[in-house]
């Protein structure tokens, strides 16, 4: 391929799409739409956020990380304090999360950068329970078990109140992740970004061809930690409180789930994954509040054995009989 | 002090006795089996109903528990698992994890999420305690049982893995499945009995364990953590890393919580982190192989 070619072939697939454009104006359209159900679209915006930030190392990088809450639990707890001991403008609270999150990433990506997927799963998994320990242990800080109380928000940019019906927090978390959207998309899309699917495809020949693998990697996790505490802090500010479940290993299963379900290494998998996930965890509960646990692990099997690319293609499951190889 | 340490001691044990199972599978088998932890709370509860409705004897329930969990194993490894060999391990993470979150709703359904009591007999209860002061050492009889057996298992999985026929056999079949075929091994059928003996050590280990770590639904997700520590720090060469490392979380554990009890486990998280990054392939590695 000649250079101009392969130039306008990478600008081509970056290019937005025409239902791009409808899908984010339905999405802020929502809250005015159907006003009852602005907590729940709060609460997407949050977690779909969440998701495609893991699929920046998950499903763009290939990291498998089983301890991704660790940031966004992070970015949840600073956001909290923040605002209960410094200021309660959530903007300042927001980025204060953000940056702080993506120091630890950055220190954290010290850990992913060795080692085998098992090696990986542990660590990432570890890091995560040590913030968990720790916000259990240090009390007089956290609060403990019991969550941190009595968290007050200001107004977003000092106009818009936060109200009981979570509009405004609908619209200040789809404001947020809009643009860190914007953000990732931009990432995924540039030669970084093809750096990035490189070394998720054949490590050995990125590091030949000469990508700076150690590099790539160690940003691309402070990134990710990065967004995934800006996710927490979202959840912290619109719901005014921190408990240990934002850290919980739970969280980080729910997230992978999530980005499965919708598809990984396409941004817009997280999204849907986590529309689908949040609306099967209500309709669940609703039926089976207690047991709900179990029907999340039997679609996580017949996820697995249907194969996961073809879940989203339904017309391929009936038909097509059996293809050699599985997933990537 | 010697208490201290002789209860790290037995404690180690018994995860390694939890966790020898899942390093046969994770290890020689190449496969992240999330789910593990689930094979052994059905050990436990195996062991807490034979003893409470049917009246069997303690000694007799721990091979039973081994047998039915064993059998349990094995069928499963023939219906679902063994589709998962070749997938990638995000996969398999995903897909045992799913087994895991069933076990934890279906117990939680059928049994309740009380936690169960296992009464043990009267001649395990007592402890013995020899010396005074600072090299007090104080042992718990149930403990001293659980170390025997797990000594004796231990010599005895060591013995199967490099010193038998099927030792040698599983050690090709792990090695290059295809030319280990080529010289007739049945591959198929090695696997699936080094399944079902890591799942049935696995209800061993739950059986033995339900008295001292407690036995409620969320069992497997509790103690996933553990086996997965002692798995990946102690390598998947061989019997003696996980062993060693057991030993070394178990001790680890007990003293962490008994001198700075603030810190809980995480002294054990923090240990498993630098560990593996000063040896992310694990403290004993097998040079060679894969």
């Amino acid at each position: 391929m000649s250079a101009p070619a392969y130039e306008s072939a990478l600008l081509r697939t970056a290019r937005w799409r025409p239902w791009e454009f409808v899908i984010w104006a339905v999405a802020f359209a929502l809250p005015l739409a159907m006003p009852s159900h602005s907590l729940l679209v709060n609460e997407i915006a949050i977690v779909a956020l969440f998701a495609m930030s893991l699929d920046l190392i998950l499903g763009y990088t290939g990291i498998v990380s089983l301890g991704h809450a660790a940031f966004f639990g992070f970015g949840a707890y600073a956001a909290a304090l923040f605002a209960k001991l410094v200021m309660p403008d959530p903007t300042v609270g927001l980025v204060f999360a953000t940056v702080l999150s993506a120091l630890l990433g950055l220190v954290a990506s010290v850990t992913i950068l060795r080692g085998s997927d098992l090696t990986r799963l542990m660590v990432t998994l570890g890091t995560a329970l040590l913030l968990l320990e720790l916000a259990n242990k240090l009390d007089w800080l956290t609060g403990g078990a019991d969550g941190l109380q009595g968290v007050v928000m200001g107004p977003v940019l000092g106009l818009f109140e936060f109200d009981l019906y979570g509009r405004t927090a609908a619209w200040y978390s789809l404001a947020v992740m809009l643009v860190l959207f914007l953000v990732m998309r931009r990432i995924v899309h540039s030669p970084f970004g093809a750096t990035l699917k490189a070394i998720r495809d054949n490590r050995l020949r990125a590091m030949a061809i000469g990508i700076p693998v150690v590099s790539r990697l160690a940003v691309v996790y402070t990134v990710a930690a990065g967004i995934a505490g800006a996710a927490g802090a979202l959840l912290a500010q619109t719901t005014g409180f921190a408990s240990l479940d934002v850290l919980a290993f739970d969280r980080s299963a729910d997230v992978l789930l999530m980005l499965v379900i919708g598809g990984v290494g396409w941004l817009y998998g997280g999204v849907t994954g986590a529309i689908v996930f949040k609306l099967l965890q209500n309709w669940l509960s609703s039926v089976t509040p207690q047991y709900w646990m179990f029907w999340i692990g039997l679609i996580l099997v017949l996820l697995v054995l249907v194969g996961r690319d073809r879940l989203l293609k339904p017309w391929t499951w009936f038909g097509m009989g059996k293809k050699k190889g599985g997933a990537a | 002090m010697l208490t201290i340490l002789f209860d790290g001691i037995a404690y180690g044990m018994l995860l390694f006795v939890l966790a020898v199972g899942l390093a046969v599978t994770l290890g020689l088998m190449n496969f992240i089996n999330l789910a593990h932890g689930a094979f052994a709370m059905a050990g436990g509860y195996l062991t807490v109903f034979a003893m409470q409705k049917f009246g069997v004897p303690f000694l007799a329930c721990l091979p039973l528990a081994f047998i039915v969990v064993a059998l349990a194993g094995a069928v499963l490894e023939r219906t679902l698992y063994r589709p998962m060999y070749g997938k990638p391990h995000l996969d398999q993470v995903l897909f045992s994890i799913g087994l895991a979150f069933m076990a934890v709703a279906a117990v939680d359904y059928f049994v309740g999420s009380s936690q169960q009591n296992l009464h043990l007999p009267e001649w395990l209860r007592g402890r013995t305690e020899i010396g005074d002061g600072a090299t007090l050492l104080g042992m718990g009889h149930y403990r001293l049982f659980i170390i025997g057996v797990c000594a004796v298992l231990t010599v005895v999985l060591q013995l199967i893995l490099s010193k038998t026929r099927f030792g040698s056999r599983l050690r090709a079949a792990v090695d290059d499945p295809r030319v280990a075929a080529g010289l007739g091994i049945n591959v198929n059928i090695v696997f699936m009995l080094t399944f079902a003996v890591g799942s049935g050590l696995a209800g061993l280990g739950g059986a033995l364990g339900a008295e001292i770590l407690g036995l409620d639904p969320t069992f497997p997700l509790k103690y996933m953590i553990y086996f997965l520590i002692v798995v990946s720090v102690g390598g998947t060469s061989s019997i003696t890393g996980p062993l060693a490392a057991a030993l070394l979380l178990g001790i680890a554990d007990v003293a962490g919580k008994y001198f700075i009890p603030k810190m809980g486990a995480f002294t054990v998280y923090l240990l498993m982190i630098l560990i593996l990054m000063w040896r992310p392939q694990g403290l004993f590695t097998r040079k060679g192989g894969r």
